[in-house]
């Protein structure tokens, strides 16, 4: 529990003044996000702990650096716990439930990459909860922006703003967040079923007034979750279950499964070979020929609608209703952004290279001359001297 | 007026030397003319009277010219001649905002989106409205209805105003707690930027790469673009949905009330607070049978699935009496739901049956600190010797207290907002802000040196030019402009005057 916000300042100024370029990092839980960083690491982890938090308002302010096991401890002792179920990743962290785990992933992280885990197409990303920080700007001035209240439109949204800019608009400080109750009770149906129909299905319950908090389409199955109260999920249960095939699954299996889905451990993602080539990779000279660099994972952001493209090399799996789907392709030097995102457009979407790959290039779903133009200069007004995260995000950013 | 466009100002001055010379404000409506419907260039000023202001209509001004294109191909030719003309353009949806956000620039053309009311698409599967920013917020809801579906924010204007006005703003309504404001309910906008270029931001799945520019769109009242369509999400609309009525002998108990209620774990769909005045006046105004004794009422609407509701509404029903509720009284179907609600939707009308004249503010509180709010503002009251009346979206916190004046009494209306001005800042004080979802406009210029500092309102500046660098999009609103900061911080509140023109 420590506030090193005058020393993270210094640091900034200094590094303006020297001309450098800053690497921010966390719980460097993400450093396989984005592009590769470049730059002098500007440590924030040490930068942590919880600075206030009022179960009734349903508000909790925490440092930039504090570890989300830490944040979602506190939250649990009221009953209460971050909707958007952040994922947490970490180099030790070994695949199971999560209270059984230990990562590095802090709250400023996940916000800086937007990342929300299975509810999040009904409970609000990341995002959605932020309602203030703190930023240190590319002059190194302390600045706060948002508030601690739900609702607050004074000034432009800069706190929501650093949703996914992968800190290349300034260094968060402190984030304040809608916390919310702890649903009553949580149940998950299984059903087999082809990937089409389920992407069918999913928006088909999705549609419905039901206390639906997760659908994924996983390796032939469709995975339904309810969460509420203990009537509405009983009922819902009962209701879904006589008109289909759809089997209640044991609450322990159920539990890890949403908890690997979210921190990206099931053996779907492939996470240990990726990132151990990652590793690898670095200081070997035969990269080309090493069969696992040549795995990767696509992210697509997508209408949940959309019709999955054609028979692929490579494995889907299908979260967020339909509206975010993963691909797992073998050969990701054979397969090239352009024809993912041409893909995307098709899914009306767009795509990322989340994992894996030629992290040296474009890894994110190209923006339009304008949008790049209003980006760049967004960027500018925040941090002039380009000295945060530079090429993180884009080549051009 | 003529006059007033032609006279050099310091408009002018920015301007760089290849600027073409600006056209007389006859030639200028005759260039619009060519591509819009000449009926809807407007340039006298009794036509272009009812544009002079918003629902703030303390503040007043009017503009060189008004225009209502009707496609969004002329849209983006008026914004490239603005651009080329470097005029300010003020744009607008129906004109019910209540922070002066869309009054006239006197030397700009007032670019109405009224015109533009199609419902592009409804996709009843993937649960969007595709929509053009003329659509009224009400209309949304009510042709997604037949599949079963509704548009979550819901302000009180919903019957008149624009889902354009509502990203505006970041309209809020009673059910954000639960549902969330606009920019929690909206996937993708196109925009024509102050250049006259058309953008999509967003997409039709959940997020995006890069930055993310539609939560910086949201809610910056019309000065970093001009949004001529939007994409909402849709929500399956509650199988049911059941409301508590509850009177307390006191603004705390009520307060604890709501309180207990988010402590065991429920999320009501709305959750309002009335002060005695408010219920007075509402229960005279609709005969909603709320109790008129009570200092305190709560409205509590929990929706969902019937089982939920079922279960939800004992336990509210249960914690209401353990609080010290001296009634309660719990909706049996969907017409005492409307009747228990005709009230608290009624208010401000109400309200102004009682005054000649209100004033409602908008500050936003933790709800910890109502208590003390309000024992605050009735301080202020007596030393301003004016009535305030108080309304309260009390799940998040947003409160609008009416303050009742007569605007024929010399003086009272500067003193009105002389107290407003201290409410706003007493909201600050208690760790809250100026404005919870009627905007800043030019309504709280003045306050907003009280929640930002210098630093953080240069940094405000420099976005807004990354997006407009000669400041023509919606000018002198929302955002102080920086060489005035210190200004601010050291104007008296009284000496602004109403009607002063935009860059105040």
């Amino acid at each position: 529990m420590s506030d090193l916000k005058i020393q993270l300042r210094d640091q900034v100024l200094n590094a303006v003044s020297q001309g450098q370029q800053l690497n921010i990092i966390g719980g460097d839980s993400k450093s396989f996000m984005g592009r590769a960083a470049n730059g002098e690491p500007l440590r924030v982890s040490g930068h942590q702990g919880i600075i206030s938090y009022q179960p009734v308002e349903l508000v909790l302010t925490a440092r930039a650096g504090t570890p989300l096991h830490e944040i979602e401890a506190a939250l649990a002792e009221h009953d209460q716990m971050l909707a958007f179920e952040p994922p947490k990743f970490g180099r030790d962290f070994a695949s199971g439930v999560d209270t059984q785990c230990v990562s590095n992933s802090t709250l400023g992280g996940t916000l800086a990459t937007n990342q929300s885990g299975p509810a999040r197409p009904w409970c609000g990303s990341v995002r959605d909860h932020v309602l203030g920080l703190g930023l240190i700007n590319g002059r190194g001035e302390k600045l706060n922006f948002g508030g601690q209240v739900m609702k607050n439109v004074a000034g432009y949204d800069v706190s929501r703003l650093q949703a996914g800019a992968m800190g290349t608009l300034g260094l968060i400080t402190e984030i304040s967040l809608k916390v919310m109750p702890k649903p009553a009770v949580t149940q998950t149906l299984i059903e087999p079923m082809t990937v089409d129909h389920a992407i069918t299905v999913m928006n088909q319950y999705s549609a419905q007034s039901k206390p639906l908090s997760g659908a994924c389409w996983y390796g032939g199955s469709l995975y339904l979750r309810l969460s509420g109260a203990g009537s509405a999920v009983q009922a819902t249960v009962k209701q879904w279950t006589a008109r289909s095939d759809a089997e209640l699954m044991d609450p322990q299996s159920a539990e890890r499964f949403w908890c690997q889905l979210r921190d990206q451990t099931l053996p779907f993602f492939g996470t240990n070979s990726i990132d151990a080539v990652s590793t690898v990779a670095a200081d070997s000279a035969a990269l080309e020929s090493a069969t696992a660099y040549q795995r990767a994972l696509w992210r697509f952001s997508v209408k949940p609608t959309a019709d999955q493209p054609e028979a692929i090399n490579g494995d889907w799996l299908i979260d967020w209703g339909g509206a975010q789907r993963w691909l797992r392709t073998i050969s990701a030097a054979q397969r090239s952004m352009a024809e993912m995102e041409t893909m995307a457009v098709a899914m009306a979407g767009q795509v990322s290279l989340y994992r894996g790959g030629d992290r040296s290039d474009e890894v994110m779903h190209r923006q339009t001359s304008a949008l790049q133009a209003i980006q760049q200069r967004l960027k500018r007004s925040l941090d002039p001297s380009l000295v945060f995260n530079l090429g993180r995000l884009y080549r051009w950013m | 007026m003529e006059d007033q466009y032609d006279n050099d100002n310091k408009q002018d001055l920015r301007l760089s030397m290849n600027q073409p010379s600006k056209p007389s404000r006859a030639e200028l409506a005759q260039r619009f003319r060519q591509f819009i419907d000449p009926q809807a260039v407007i340039e006298d000023s009794e036509t272009q009277k009812p544009y002079e202001c918003d629902g703030l209509s303390m503040y007043c001004e009017m503009p060189m010219l008004v225009v209502l294109p009707s496609t969004v191909e002329q849209v983006q030719r008026v914004m490239q001649l603005c651009h080329q003309y470097q005029l300010p353009v003020v744009a607008r949806g129906a004109g019910t905002g209540l922070c002066a956000g869309s009054m006239p620039h006197p030397d700009g053309v007032v670019l109405s989106l009224a015109k533009l009311t199609e419902i592009i698409d409804i996709d009843p599967l993937a649960r969007t409205a595709r929509l053009q920013p003329g659509v009224r917020n009400l209309a949304i809801s009510e042709a997604a209805a037949v599949h079963g579906l509704y548009y979550g924010p819901d302000p009180s204007s919903q019957i008149a105003c624009t889902i354009g006005g509502n990203v505006a703003e970041n309209s809020g309504g009673v059910h954000c707690l639960k549902y969330g404001l606009t920019v929690h309910n909206i996937l993708k906008v196109e925009m024509i930027t102050a250049e006259g270029e058309r953008v999509v931001i967003g997409s039709d799945g959940l997020d995006s790469c890069g930055i993310d520019l539609l939560a910086l769109i949201t809610g910056s009242e019309g000065l970093l673009g001009v949004v001529t369509e939007i994409t909402v999400k849709l929500l399956p609309s509650p199988e049911q949905a059941r409301v508590v009525m509850a009177a307390f002998d006191s603004v705390q108990q009520a307060a604890d009330a709501v309180g207990d209620i988010i402590s065991h774990g429920i999320i009501p769909a709305g959750l309002e607070m009335m002060d005695s005045y408010a219920i007075k006046a509402a229960e005279d105004f609709a005969q909603a049978g709320y109790p008129k004794d009570a200092q305190a009422l709560l409205l509590c609407e929990v929706d969902g699935t019937m089982e939920e509701v079922h279960e939800h509404i004992a336990l509210v029903e249960r914690l209401f009496k353990q609080f010290g509720a001296t009634s309660t009284r719990t909706s049996q179907n969907e017409a005492e739901r409307a009747l228990l609600w005709k009230g608290r939707k009624n208010a401000f009308p109400a309200v102004g049956r009682i005054s000649p004249d209100y004033y409602c503010m908008d500050g936003t509180i933790p709800r910890s600190q109502l208590a003390h709010v309000l024992s605050e503002m009735q301080r202020l009251s007596d030393h301003y010797q004016l009535r305030v009346a108080n309304v309260f979206h009390a799940g998040d916190g947003n409160l609008h207290p009416l303050i009742l004046f007569d605007a024929n009494v010399a003086g009272e209306f500067e003193k009105t907002e002389e107290f407003g001005g201290k409410i706003l800042e007493l909201c600050v004080e208690v760790g809250g802000c100026i404005t919870g979802e009627h905007g800043v406009g030019i309504e709280k210029i003045r306050q907003m040196p009280v929640q930002f500092n210098q630093q953080e309102l240069l940094q405000f500046n420099a976005i807004k030019h990354a997006f407009d660098p000669h400041e023509r999009l919606n000018p002198g609103k929302g955002i102080p402009l920086l060489k005035r900061c210190q200004e601010y911080r050291a104007l008296d509140d009284s000496s602004l005057k109403t009607n002063e023109k935009g860059a105040i």
